[in-house]
């Protein structure tokens, strides 16, 4: 029975994580949409429990009391398993994000590409939901997804790779360890990588199908993309998915370009504070700037997004890759580093 | 029996069922999805052998991209199963046939596999603690073998190409847009104010 009391450990810390990360995804949905709410000089959710804290447990309670349909014509199976493909993989690429120093359930040695990998495969939960509902709208917007998301990952995956060159490492703790210098904010990554912090915040907003680049759910053209028949449970669980994977890409972008749990000034005072409490406060400020991205920049056309993924975010993420090794080679060739 | 040994076996049962699965379902969609279960399964048996890198790889490459691709194809594809179905008696002598040939010539390669007496005799060299997997095949494969690395990236190129070649067809008679064009557009030569006196046209 010697195996049993580490699968319970393991079983207990996973809870946790995934019950304190089900509450922030359930406040950064009310965060969304008073954000939203407040660029157009609405009120946005208000009514449930003070200043409507409690709307998006509300609609979680609405969405389980529904009566989930399904189309006759639906494959049925792969139907119902979509909606849990996504929002199951979206969860698991936690399992190695080290939320503050040695607090990841997983300290992967290839963590980064394990996030990678697992993030790719979000793709899936859409094309099974979107075949699987046997109707065009749901099908048309499956294969704009998959191919806008693959698209992007390209850039993503040359961004992490500059990151990777710089920090010497491809396990996510060493990376924000790497960033640990005297200089505080100023040593981070997003300040020396400029220009990739910008391609990895503009890529994770489209490889996440948020506006602006959420042609998926383009309502005028495909009425809401892939998840049109879906109503109750699984549609909440598509939602979920969906969140979960933005938060997924605040904490990357965290960790890659701010410096996780890093304080920003690195002498006592601001040094005491734990570090999950700087991780979420970072965390939460990129999801800010997503959520004002949705609210004030109009949605791109299909085509205009393919021309920004290939012809724009390729090139100089490829040419910055090759860039920053020259750089570093010169640095190490002279023993700066 | 430790969880690791709990894990494998697991992994190899779900990864064989779905293996089968994916030759025994009557859908082609499902054959591809059982396909991806069984890749899944594979990276969690590179993962217990302690080669996550691999791992990681097979499922970025494999999952991630290649299977995309044939269940695109799969899904667009407009298969009549009855009619697929029509054939199978009378092709069945001739695949029979060849499934008994691979699976001999399987298991004499296999039956007659030996490591080599050298391999054996050599002392196993320990694996350096600081090295992780991740970095001993960049080492390897970056110095070593940086000509079969650069050749098959080489191969890899050329088909990228034949294949954009063979699609690409140019249509003088779409509309294209010219993203500098019309950026080098300025006011006077879009725009024309005209007072147009009452009671007149333009």
């Amino acid at each position: 029975m010697d195996w049993l009391v580490p699968v319970l450990i393991i079983l207990g810390k996973s809870l946790l994580l995934i019950a304190a990360l089900l509450i922030y995804v359930a406040y950064i949905l009310y965060a969304d949409r008073k954000i939203w709410a407040a660029v157009q000089l609405r009120r946005g959710p208000n009514v449930v429990g003070p200043w409507g804290l409690f709307q998006s447990f509300a609609d979680m309670l609405k969405f389980v009391f529904k009566e989930p349909v399904i189309p006759d014509g639906a494959n049925k199976g792969v139907f119902l398993l979509a909606p849990f493909v996504m929002s199951t993989l979206a969860l698991a690429a936690w399992a190695v994000i080290p939320v503050a120093d040695g607090w990841a359930l997983a300290d992967l040695n290839v963590g980064i590409l394990y996030v990678f990998a697992v993030s790719s495969l979000g793709v899936y939960g859409v094309i099974m939901g979107g075949w699987a509902s046997n109707s065009k709208y749901p099908f048309l917007s499956a294969l704009r997804s998959a191919a806008q998301m693959v698209s992007y990952e390209v850039s993503i995956g040359f961004v992490i790779i500059t990151v990777l060159l710089v920090a010497g490492s491809l396990n996510l703790s060493e990376i924000v360890r790497a960033q640990d210098t005297a200089a505080g904010a100023l040593g981070w990554y997003w300040l020396w990588l400029f220009p990739m912090f910008v391609i990895f915040f503009i890529s994770a907003l489209a490889e996440t199908n948020r506006p602006p680049f959420d042609l998926v759910e383009a309502e005028s053209e495909l009425v809401a993309g892939f998840m049109v028949e879906y109503s109750s449970v699984p549609y909440m669980m598509f939602m979920l998915g969906e969140y979960v994977a933005i938060v997924t890409m605040c904490a990357l972008t965290t960790i890659l370009f701010l410096g996780g749990w890093l304080s920003p000034i690195p002498f006592a005072p601001f040094t005491w504070v734990p570090g999950v409490i700087w991780f979420v406060l970072k965390m939460t400020m990129v999801f800010f700037m997503f959520a004002m991205v949705k609210a004030f920049v109009p949605r791109y056309r299909y085509d205009q997004l393919m021309r920004l993924g290939w012809k724009v975010f390729l090139p100089i993420s490829l040419f910055m890759v090759v860039l920053v090794a020259g750089v570093l080679q010169i640095l190490m060739a002279y023993g700066w580093r | 029996m430790s969880v690791a040994t709990a894990f494998f076996y697991l992994f190899s049962g779900v990864m064989i069922a779905s293996a089968f699965m994916v030759i025994a379902a009557r859908n082609p969609v499902h054959s591809v999805l059982f396909l991806i279960l069984a890749f899944v399964n594979a990276a969690g048996l590179f993962i217990l052998l302690g080669a996550e890198f691999l791992a990681m790889i097979l499922i970025v490459v494999y999952v991630g991209a290649v299977a995309v691709l044939f269940l695109f194809v799969v899904m667009m594809l407009d298969v009549d199963f009855a009619e697929l179905k029509q054939g199978f008696l009378q092709y069945l002598p001739v695949g029979a046939l060849i499934g008994v040939i691979v699976a001999l010539e399987l298991i004499l390669v296999v039956g007659g596999f030996a490591p080599s007496p050298g391999a054996i005799a050599a002392p196993r060299a320990p694996a350096p603690a600081d090295v992780s997997n991740t970095m001993a095949i960049g080492l390897v494969l970056y110095t070593k073998h940086v000509y079969f690395f650069q050749a098959a990236g080489f191969v890899l190129l050329t088909a990228m190409i034949g294949a954009i070649v063979l699609t690409l067809r140019h249509r003088p008679d779409v509309k294209r847009q010219d993203i500098s064009e019309q950026n080098a557009r300025t006011r006077e030569q879009a725009v024309e104010i005209v007072k147009v006196p009452s009671r007149t046209g333009v």
